[in-house]
């Protein structure tokens, strides 16, 4: 086992690094200078050739890639040609953010897509399968932005239900410790803020809980449905096992896997930021930090924040894989 | 050999219908038929694939994958209670309790990812939840020795694909015996085994039902098995019962054709042959024959009769009944009479 994640953390490492290459080369391809964004449209010629200058990008670009690589060994992901804060520093709470809003989505969506899933294939065919299938396939193809406008303007606008924007109160703010808002919020004793915080996260969370709810849904049916067919779920019934536990346990921890796999690949994707759902929702979470740096081209932002998200990406397919041999017993690696 | 009607019914099957509702339409595949299985004693339940005997199986099991199975006729008295109209909530209460099952497939009737202990303490604990899981285990490991599995402690430990075919066997007839059952019915329990498995096995089998009086009902396809186990055999063919006799008789006097063809293709070891004898055509799909003997056929005894009515179950002994129009006393006297003229 410590083994096999050496092996796998080490096979990162070229991974990580083409993935670097490729992103450093392809921003240098957008037209488009850091310098000129910077000083604006006005900006005179030496005044751009100066800027450039001492922001190092008339070095060659291999010797700017090796300078950047050799930050990173080191732990440093460089610094924005904007705000001039270091990346490491400055990306923490954009992170905070998008995870917080990903995985309270991902609840939502391994809650109520692994269960419909379920009953869907306990009751093949009923009336619950068919609603359950067609609201998944609608799931699937709805495109956020309008799902997530739809929302706001009925949720927020016409009922008044809930806020439509941002992560917390402005007249209000969260007082910021591990930039996780819920978990800030209850260490301050603060109910009320966090009953807001929470109001927040609903409609953004549903937004971006659709479309893995409704992948989860189906692999979890077409998963369960084959076990359901096998022997030993024949056998737990034989021993007079009420359907209820044999679906939930003797059926259920054998269709897991392929539910896991797509899990982990749509909390990987939600952890790198979605970039609609928090532009429609105002929420500064990764997606937009990162988009927002490509507009003014701030070249160690997008290269490193895309560089960090790619790590968590393979990260929680790592940790996956290593879920495997916990559910089954009969995978073992070496 | 005890006289049956001595020993108490345990199990009465009366008039027993299972269907199948398919998009080509209802197929019956267990055709109206009745036999019992009294206290303490090995059934055999013969046939080829498609004869009904699986279907047999589950439908007293409750186990009818539904839809498309449904019991559609029938009743199927254990201790003279008809479990055919139980709900499944129920069954759930028989289930492993008064009836248990091990099937064919011991590699893959256990689940993988549970330990050996989970699964026979699980067992246990359905129909007493008031034992401990200690108690549960302890009786485990005494039920798994009872079926000859050694180091049974070590292996509740074990998961499945850890032991071999022949011990998951036993786990799954250790697992059928934890709640003492009434009846055991074992579907193919040897099919899927080697050869030398296959008889410590059923040695087993015939052993436990000696040692704990349980009734067995062994289903199937395999001659041979029923010889060296059974007290009494019934011959199913395309859904229904076409003979049933006790296990000398069926040998030495089989009445029905399609009985005294599989008889014949059971290889003798004794004569070199170039052909192994096996009977033409193959086993009609049921419902496809609606008048007349279902093996009319492939039978080389067929005359007209065979496809204008259909026969019923003849006696033609003591214990001994045969679905066959040559059992008829007149069928035989017009024979005979027809045989003289000539």
């Amino acid at each position: 086992m410590i083994n096999y994640m050496g092996k796998r953390l080490l096979q990162l490492v070229p991974v990580l690094l083409g993935m670097t290459f490729i992103v450093f080369m392809l921003i240098r391809a957008i037209p488009g200078n850091p310098a000129q964004v910077i000083l604006g449209q006005l900006a005179t010629k030496e005044a751009v050739a100066a800027l450039t200058e001492s922001l190092g990008l008339n070095k060659p670009w291999y010797t700017q890639y090796f300078n950047y690589l050799a930050g990173i060994f080191q732990g440093d992901l460089g610094v924005s040609l904007r705000t001039k804060v270091p990346v490491s520093q400055e990306i923490f709470p954009y992170l905070a953010a998008t995870a917080e809003l990903a995985l309270f989505a991902m609840i939502i969506a391994i809650i109520i897509g692994v269960n419909a899933g379920i009953i869907s294939a306990w009751f093949q065919n009923s009336w619950f399968d068919y609603l359950a299938m067609v609201i998944a396939l609608i799931g699937v193809s709805v495109p956020i932005f309008w799902l997530g406008l739809m929302e706001q303007w009925v949720f927020g606008n016409q009922l008044g239900w809930l806020p439509t924007s941002g992560r917390a109160d402005v007249r209000d703010p969260v007082t910021a410790i591990t930039h996780f808002y819920l978990v800030d919020t209850l260490l301050q004793g603060r109910f009320d803020q966090f009953i807001e915080v929470l109001k927040r996260l609903i409609l953004p969370g549903i937004a971006l809980a659709t479309i893995p709810m409704a992948i989860i849904a189906r692999i979890t049916r077409s998963s369960m449905l084959e076990v359901m067919r096998s022997d030993y779920v024949r056998t737990a019934r034989a021993k007079g096992q009420k359907m209820f536990i044999v679906i939930y346990k003797h059926a259920l921890k054998n269709a897991i896997i392929p539910v896991l796999t797509v899990i982990g690949l749509q909390t990987g994707l939600l952890l790198g930021g979605a970039i609609l759902t928090e532009t429609i929702f105002s929420w500064p979470g990764i997606g937009r930090y990162i988009y927002d740096a490509i507009g003014f081209r701030d070249y160690p932002v997008i290269q490193s924040g895309i560089l960090v998200v790619a790590f968590i990406f393979i990260m929680i397919n790592l940790i996956v894989d290593l879920l495997y041999s916990v559910v089954d017993p009969r995978i073992k690696y070496k | 050999m005890e006289r049956l009607n001595m020993r108490k019914k345990l199990l009465e099957i009366k008039g027993l219908q299972t269907t199948f509702f398919t998009d080509d339409g209802q197929i019956p595949a267990v055709d109206n038929i009745d036999f019992s299985v009294y206290e303490g004693e090995i059934v055999g339940i013969v046939g080829e694939s498609g004869s009904g005997k699986s279907v047999t199986s589950l439908s007293i099991m409750g186990l009818i994958p539904s839809p498309p199975g449904k019991i559609t006729g029938g009743e199927i008295l254990l201790d003279g209670k008809n479990i055919a109209a139980y709900t499944d909530k129920q069954m759930q209460k028989v289930r492993g309790k008064d009836v248990a099952m091990i099937f064919q497939e011991p590699m893959t009737s256990l689940n993988p990812l549970f330990t050996i202990g989970d699964q026979l303490k699980e067992a246990i604990l359905i129909h007493s939840p008031k034992w401990s899981k200690k108690e549960a285990l302890a009786r485990a490991v005494e039920i798994m020795k009872l079926v000859g599995l050694p180091r049974a402690e070590a292996l509740l430990k074990d998961y499945p694909h850890q032991l071999s075919g022949g011990m998951r066997q036993r786990v799954m007839i250790a697992m059928a015996l934890l709640c003492n059952p009434k009846v055991l019915i074992a579907d193919e329990p040897t099919t899927a085994l080697d050869v030398t498995i296959q008889a410590q096995i059923l040695q087993l089998m015939k052993d436990l039902n000696h040692r704990l009086n349980t009734a067995v009902l062994l289903i199937t396809h395999d001659l041979g098995v029923v010889a060296e186990t059974c007290e009494r055999v019934i011959v199913m063919y395309a859904g229904q019962i076409v003979e049933e006799a006790p296990i000398a008789e069926i040998f030495a006097e089989p009445k029905h054709p399609y009985t005294q063809g599989l008889i014949k293709s059971v290889p003798d070891m004794r004569y070199k042959k170039d052909n192994l004898y096996s009977i033409p055509g193959t086993v009609p799909k049921p419902g496809s024959i609606k008048v007349g003997c279902r093996f009319a056929a492939r039978c080389e005894y067929a005359m007209e009769r065979c496809t204008q009515e259909t026969p019923p179950l003849y006696e033609a002994g003591e214990q001994h009944k045969s679905r066959c129009f040559l059992q008829d006393e007149q069928e035989v006297k017009q024979r005979v009479e027809r045989f003289i003229e000539s």
